[in-house]
């Protein structure tokens, strides 16, 4: 057995029957970072000693009999907005570089108590705003079919870590698309729960109203997994719905689509989607039909503003969310000579530890919400957002989900977009409604570009009916690896071969 | 609907941001270019349209006021970037201007 190569579910199954240790599978998997993670940079910290233990500690569970979880024992990357006990967590951020949380995130203890292995803090765009992790403070992350293209963002180290068989589990946050859009650039599978179904207790936030943690893997019934083991009502989080966990381990094993309504939403698509994206996206939508859903074409208007309230409503949240960040109880501190007053210092102190797009957000948000202002622009931005859900709803009446490409291109160059805010914010088009109305979505690998370059297929479900998601993301791995023989990320490049691949084949 | 460079400093003032000339005149053109492409909202956003805050409908919710373990103040001290006999040490608060 390749260890890095295998399924979370095989590993489990492996850990549990006593056929291979969770300590060497850690190892394993430490070692294919110590490998390749130079050239992929998916990792701000890796915390060897920390899941060396975690590791050792399930293996003494299974070996005294004791019954462990369906992922005990099985390595994950950790998005770096999550705070863990005693290990850094920076968000991507110098205002926060060295800082050791002291607690847990429910997910992260969710995962700890699962048995799950963390082995380190992934990169990810500074406090999660961008879509290519170049706005990491810590320099970006590289994508793994190809080195010179972004992985895309946030969530990009956990998406990438994937890709690279660094881990065979990630967790990601998506606010605008930041687990979906990484997932498409690297071939992977992402999933953004309903808003409320896992709990962001201990997620560093950006806007409280659209954040979402989620799970990220390679195959379908792993992020089903994971889902479940991080999902489910969190009494410190207020926005915890008291709901359970929908049954996506049960969806991901049945995987049958025949008589699903899937909608296709007319408006997105069109101008400004690469003809390649599209042609991906209808091959797939027709491989569904054939497998027996039923396709359908719905409308929804008022998605062609959602990304003008996104960008309102998102920096609004974000200035009053970071004004944490005052240099006070935790952080960098800057200019505290004496001299100078507690405004001051807290001033300096945002201007030295915030980054170029943090700032911008924090500068629109707070126009957005100043005096004379607050109605034009985020008054109306809430009210989009009433559309969108209406939109959302009587597309819902007429299909079980919804579908659409996850980005309008593939992952663009390192470095082409990072001037030109406008042209970054439009990779989030076909993501950011999902967040406005809080329903759950998920991007699975669909195929790749002419330059081998992976696409991914947009599912969308109604609030609570993350099965759906599953269920679809199933049917369509079975299909599509069925006719590429294999998966999709068996064609990626390899990373430890001498320098000459990565970045030339491609081209 | 311009920004100038002097609203945006302005702005940074109230964010708490000391920006620099150099960000203030890069940033003042692009929060234009944003600004404008993020009005469109008001075509759509008529007053007939109820606003929404949240993607699903919030009740407060409250728990027991009983007493539980706090974080461990030295972990949480140990972070702090100064701090003096158990507390969080701040640079003085009242400014001589103010």
């Amino acid at each position: 057995m390749d260890i890095t190569r295998s399924t979370a579910a095989d590993l489990a199954a492996s850990i549990a029957a006593g056929e291979v240790s969770s300590v060497e599978v850690t190892r394993a998997h430490l070692d294919r970072i110590g490998a390749v993670d130079d050239k992929v940079h998916a990792f701000l910290s890796v915390d060897e000693d920390g899941a060396l233990a975690q590791a050792a500690a399930v293996d003494a569970r299974i070996a005294a009999g004791e019954q462990v979880g369906p992922l005990a024992g099985v390595p994950l990357a950790l998005k770096d907005v999550l705070t863990q006990r005693g290990v850094p967590t920076t968000a991507g951020s110098r205002i926060l570089e060295g800082w050791r949380p002291p607690y847990d995130a429910t997910v992260t203890r969710r995962l700890l108590e699962a048995g799950v292995v963390i082995l380190g803090k992934t990169n990810m765009d500074e406090f999660a705003m961008g879509s290519s992790t170049e706005n990491s403070a810590y320099g970006p992350t590289y994508n793994p079919w190809d080195l010179s293209r972004v992985p895309g963002g946030s969530g990009g180290g956990s998406a990438a870590a994937l890709a690279a068989f660094e881990a065979p589990l990630a967790i990601g946050t998506d606010t605008g698309g930041s687990i979906r859009q990484p997932a498409a650039f690297t071939g992977t599978v992402g999933v953004k729960p309903t808003y409320g179904g896992v709990s962001r207790y201990g997620q560093i936030a950006l806007a409280s109203s659209l954040d979402q943690p989620g799970p990220c893997a390679r195959t379908v019934l792993d992020t089903a997994l994971l889902h479940e083991v991080i999902g489910g009502h969190d009494p410190k989080d207020q926005t915890s719905l008291a709901a359970p966990v929908p049954a996506v381990v049960e969806a991901a094993r049945h995987g049958d689509v025949k008589g699903l309504r899937i909608g296709v939403v007319r408006e997105l698509g069109g101008e400004g989607y690469a003809p390649e994206a599209e042609a991906n996206f209808h091959a797939t939508v027709e491989r569904l039909a054939s497998l027996g859903a039923e396709v359908v074409e719905v409308s929804c208007p008022n998605f062609e503003y959602a990304l003008a309230a996104y960008y309102l409503i998102l920096p609004s949240e974000a200035s009053s969310n970071l004004a944490r960040f005052d240099a006070m109880r935790y952080g960098l501190r800057v200019g505290d000579d004496g001299t100078r007053s507690t405004e001051q210092v807290m001033a300096l102190s945002r201007e030295a530890g915030f980054g170029a797009e943090v700032k911008r957000r924090i500068i629109i948000g707070t126009y957005a919400l100043s005096a004379g202002y607050r109605d034009a622009y985020y008054g109306s931005a809430q009210k989009v957002r009433t559309l969108v859900q209406q939109d959302f709803t009587a597309a819902f009446a007429k299909a079980d989900v919804l579908v659409s490409p996850t980005t309008p291109t593939a992952a663009f160059g390192i470095g082409e977009r990072l001037d030109d805010p406008m042209a970054m914010y439009l990779n989030d088009l076909c993501t950011i409604p999902t967040n406005l109305a809080g329903n759950s979505a998920a991007s699975f690998p669909s195929g790749l570009t002419s330059d081998g370059l992976p696409l991914g297929f947009h599912v969308m479900a109604p609030h609570l009916a993350d099965d759906r998601l599953y269920l679809v993301g199933a049917a369509l791995e079975r299909s599509l690896q069925d006719s590429w023989g294999g998966p999709l990320l068996d064609r990626v490049a390899d990373l430890t071969a001498p320098a000459t691949t990565a970045t030339e084949v491609a081209r | 609907m311009a920004l100038s460079p002097d609203e945006v400093a302005r702005l940074a003032q109230l964010a708490r941001i000391d920006l620099s000339a150099e960000e203030l005149a890069h940033l003042a053109p692009q929060l234009d270019v944003i600004l404008e492409s993020v009005a469109r909202v008001a075509d759509v956003a008529t007053a007939d349209v109820t606003p929404t805050s949240h993607p699903v409908p919030m009740t407060n919710v409250f728990r027991t006021d009983a007493v539980a373990e706090s974080l461990p103040p030295a972990e949480v001290l140990a972070m702090a970037p100064d701090h003096e006999d158990g507390r969080f040490r701040v640079p003085r608060i009242l400014g001589e201007e103010q």
